[in-house]
């Protein structure tokens, strides 16, 4: 198919998203990402039952603290779709990056800048 | 195991808001288990507090240590060299090892991370019920292993008491009525003529009634 989607976009690999950890998140967005989300199976479809829901609280705990402190929650989402569906892998994409593109930049490098 | 929460992270800020170096100090035991106060709560801890600093333009030093005990003052010997690097410490171990942490570092602030809660156990995986209440004095023995000090609301030890409905108690339809589980037990075990013997007044002077308390173990002592 090769679709097309933002080269800004990064891929991490993880044997199922159950092993996403809110530390995850914190890190990415702590090491200057702007934002980062989670793509998992379709939920009831998971092959270890319930990794994806549990990355989906996950995702729900560190939009809390990134809220919290200041960083902003929407800059870490969850999304599902099932592994042939190439189409919406893109159109998630887009979707986040345009988020992100709304949001601005990490607000970390903001800081930084002004502080320099 | 002794259970804690974490505290918001609101209220940790707001101790630590003044700090210009602050240490995370985490436990490799109980707070570990109860997913609180271990190293991966102390990485979490640490970054959110990272990014909140920076994000106010602050540069204030955040290290993570996790240590295998707080309640051991030989553990807490580890970060003696590293430790007046800090302004504080902000201890996310029980308040046992927050209290230690204290001891043994007499000059340095030290500040709580979570919530002390309980003694107790994982029922299941997010979910922690009380079992002990450390009374100093176990009945257990006559209570089938099921703990009346703890696990009735009034502590009844001859009940159960006129609220027990159904198995459950008058406080809640979530918590079970600990003198039916009694019984049940003992019925189960064929022991139900223990239910039948009336406990004497319980000496509650071991109970926190007395003071903060101590055991002195001769045999032991150096």
């Amino acid at each position: 198919m090769r679709l097309e989607y933002s080269s800004s976009i990064k891929i991490i690999r993880v044997p199922c998203t159950g092993k996403v950890d809110v530390l995850h998140f914190l890190r990415a967005l702590e090491k200057g990402a702007d934002g980062a989300y989670a793509v998992g199976c379709m939920e009831g479809d998971c092959h270890f039952n319930s990794g994806n829901l549990r990355a989906r609280k996950r995702v729900e705990q560190a939009q809390k603290l990134l809220e919290t402190i200041g960083i902003g929650g929407e800059r870490v989402q969850m999304y599902n779709l099932s592994s042939a569906e190439a189409p919406t892998f893109v159109k998630y994409a887009e979707e986040m990056y345009a988020k992100i593109k709304e949001l601005g930049p990490n607000p970390l490098k903001l800081a930084k800048e002004k502080a320099a | 195991m002794i259970v804690a929460d974490k505290k918001p992270i609101e209220e940790i800020i707001e101790y630590v808001k003044d700090k210009k170096s602050i240490l995370v100090a985490g436990c490799n035991e109980c707070v570990t288990v109860c997913e609180a106060g271990g190293k991966k709560e102390v990485g979490i801890l640490a970054s959110a507090l990272r990014m909140y600093f920076k994000n106010k333009g602050e540069d204030v030093r955040i290290d993570e240590v996790t240590l295998e005990r707080q309640c051991d003052h030989e553990y807490l010997q580890e970060i003696a060299g590293t430790v007046r690097e800090y302004d504080g410490i902000l201890s996310i171990a029980c308040g046992v090892g927050i209290q230690f942490m204290a001891e043994e570092y007499p000059n340095m602030p030290v500040y709580p991370g979570v919530n002390t809660c309980f003694m107790g156990a994982t029922e299941e995986r997010g979910l922690w019920v009380e079992r002990c209440q450390g009374c100093g004095e176990c009945v257990l023995a006559f209570t089938g292993a099921v703990c009346p000090v703890t696990r009735c609301a009034k502590r009844v030890l001859n009940g159960p008491c006129g609220g027990s409905t159904e198995g459950k108690c008058e406080i809640s339809k979530d918590v079970d009525c600990a003198w039916q589980l009694i019984v049940d037990r003992l019925k189960a075990l064929g022991r139900l003529e223990d239910y039948e013997k009336l406990f004497p007044i319980k000496n509650w002077s071991t109970d926190r009634a007395g003071g903060p308390r101590k055991v002195v173990r001769e045999d032991v002592q150096s």
